[in-house]
């Protein structure tokens, strides 16, 4: 196995790039990078780390959409969280299910859910909600109402 | 050559859930897939950010009826790793004994299943028997059948009384007795040989790419537990081995599941013995601002949670991941090539079992006498098996364990 932890590689290999860097435990990091640079870390931990994307989640904030993508490193028993923020009202970022299939779905339940646009990705759908489920209405907003 | 549309779905009789497939389909060869989900949303997710820290506990049980304690052990990981918290030996060693109860349950209900789509309905019962017992044990030992209501953020909710552990020492004694038996039947068997092997594939390069996990990612030959990468509980301080088999095919995703059984009893066993006297709940008074991630191995693999709070009494976002919403997209890869009878088995991830004719006679209709005995049809069923055996050139690790079964009965 390489000797160097993953989290210091990419600390390496990226510098400024990662805005923070938070380490609430061992086996828990989160990581903040500009939404333009998600694509190139999230390359670089799947591809080169070897780390096997969980999930991402999404979660409106007053200040804009944050976006976190879970990879966990088996052989460290680390899981590296890489947080973003896109803004409102039209939130948009760059898709990584180009070259990760596993982000394939949750990026299409992400824009079902909260409206977030991924920009060239591989299959842009609606995933859990309905056909019929009105356009530009998005559950996990803040400022959702309900439907009539 | 014209391609064709083959709908399988949304409501079809593999699938317990509804979901659908749409197979392309060249000849009888599948060119691609489509799936839509979404048939069973209910909205868990907002939901539970309407409940308080301690009600999530059960709104997330109800997510799956099957492995209804994974998802509370990944909401409750996510929550003490949100504050912190530690909490009592005892505690650990009880989420252990439930969630592998669990697992024993759910891989034979699997099991059963497996064996009745492919129409050996022999093993769906057997398999089904054995499951009864595992079932009383969560009745006894929780007082539901499933649904067992035990975690709670900071420990569990009741204790375990040790009177119970003798029997259930000799049920686990009985089921690892009662599977070596069943893998070794259903691992050797010819024809599930023939139908199970090559068949939907998944390479390791695949199964990385969709981020399979569970038995499907350790059927191909990847050691991907969460037990082992993220310990929670009390796994770390149990001995015990992950199961991996390299085939990559259908056949080698019964082989893991067939296999986890025994260990899962292994692993009950030791923790009865092992179980420190002790409190069983840390009682946290009040979960701080911040945000947790909690995963658990379910019986279908990695269960994800994760939550955020603000100080308050309930979660804000309460993210929760399934295993099968990133099993599922990995059919893309295991389906194309194959035709559409192979498909679903791939979908329903079908599997092994035989058939066993040892309870049956056939009778001359006017008489009494018996012209074929349980005897003669016992003899006509292996000899069939011996032939298949060399048509099919079936070799198993677990025939030699087959062998010392049945010289020891």
């Amino acid at each position: 196995m390489n000797e160097e932890k993953t989290l210091d590689t990419v600390k390496n290999k990226f510098g400024d790039t990662l805005l923070d860097i938070f380490e609430r435990s061992a086996n828990r990091v989160y990581v903040t990078v500009d939404k333009k640079d998600v694509p190139a870390v999230c390359w670089f931990m799947f591809r080169e780390c070897g780390g096997r994307l969980c999930t991402a989640s999404g979660i409106d904030t007053r200040s804009g959409i944050e976006i976190l993508y879970h990879f966990m490193f088996v052989s460290e028993h680390q899981l590296i969280t890489v947080k973003t923020k896109v803004a409102k009202p039209s939130p948009e970022i760059e898709s990584i299910g180009t070259f990760l299939p596993a982000a394939i779905w949750i990026e299409r339940e992400l824009f079902d859910i909260l409206g977030v646009t991924f920009t060239n990705h591989p299959d842009p759908r609606r995933l859990i909600m309905a056909d019929d489920w009105p356009e530009g209405v998005y559950p996990f907003r803040r400022d959702f109402k309900g439907v009539d | 050559m014209k391609r064709t549309v083959v709908p399988l779905g949304p409501f079809h009789p593999l699938l317990e859930e509804a979901e659908f497939f749409k197979l392309y389909v060249e000849g009888e060869t599948v060119v691609d897939i489509d799936m839509r989900i979404g048939y069973m949303h209910r909205g868990i997710e907002k939901l539970s950010t309407l409940k308080n820290w301690d009600q999530s506990t059960f709104v997330v049980e109800r997510i799956c009826g099957i492995c209804s304690t994974s998802h509370p052990i990944a909401y409750v990981n996510a929550v003490e790793d949100l504050g912190q918290f530690t909490i009592p030996e005892r505690a650990e060693y009880i989420r252990v004994i439930i969630c592998e109860l669990e697992r024993i349950h759910s891989h034979l209900l699997w099991v059963g299943l497996a064996g009745h789509f492919i129409g050996y309905d022999t093993v769906f019962m057997w398999a089904w028997k054995y499951r009864e017992p595992i079932l009383d044990i969560c009745e006894k030992l929780t007082g539901n059948r499933n649904h067992y209501a035990m975690m709670k953020p900071g420990g569990i909710r009741r204790d375990l009384n040790p009177d119970d552990f003798p029997w259930v020492h000799k049920e686990m004694d009985k089921i690892i007795k009662e599977m070596e038996m069943l893998v070794g039947a259903v691992l050797d068997d010819p024809v599930l040989h023939a139908r199970t092997k090559g068949i939907g594939v998944l390479t390791p390069e695949d199964a990385k790419g969709y981020a399979t996990v569970g038995p499907t990612v350790r059927a191909s030959g990847i050691p991907d537990d969460i037990r082992v990468d993220d310990p929670y509980a009390a796994y770390d301080r149990l001995d015990w081995e992950v199961i991996t088999w390299g085939s990559c095919d259908v056949f080698a995703k019964a082989a893991v599941r067939l296999l986890e059984i025994i260990e899962s009893a292994k692993m009950i066993k030791q923790a009865m013995d092992d179980m420190p006297e002790g409190p069983i709940d840390a009682c946290i008074k009040s979960v701080p601002a911040g945000e947790g991630i909690g995963h658990a191995e379910a019986p279908r693999g990695e269960v994800f949670h994760y939550v955020r709070g603000d100080g308050g009494n309930s979660p804000i976002r309460h993210k929760i991941r399934a295993p099968s919403y990133v099993n599922i997209p990995s059919f893309k890869a295991t389906c194309v090539g194959h035709t559409i009878s192979d498909v679903a088995l791939i979908t329903a991830a079908v599997d092994p079992c035989y058939c066993c004719t040892e309870r049956m006679a056939v009778f001359e209709r006017d008489s009494d006498e018996a012209i074929m005995s349980g005897k003669d049809l016992t003899e006509r069923s292996r000899s069939v098996t011996r032939r298949l055996k060399e048509d099919y050139g079936a070799e198993t690790p677990v025939e030699k364990m087959v062998a010392k079964l049945l010289k020891g009965q």
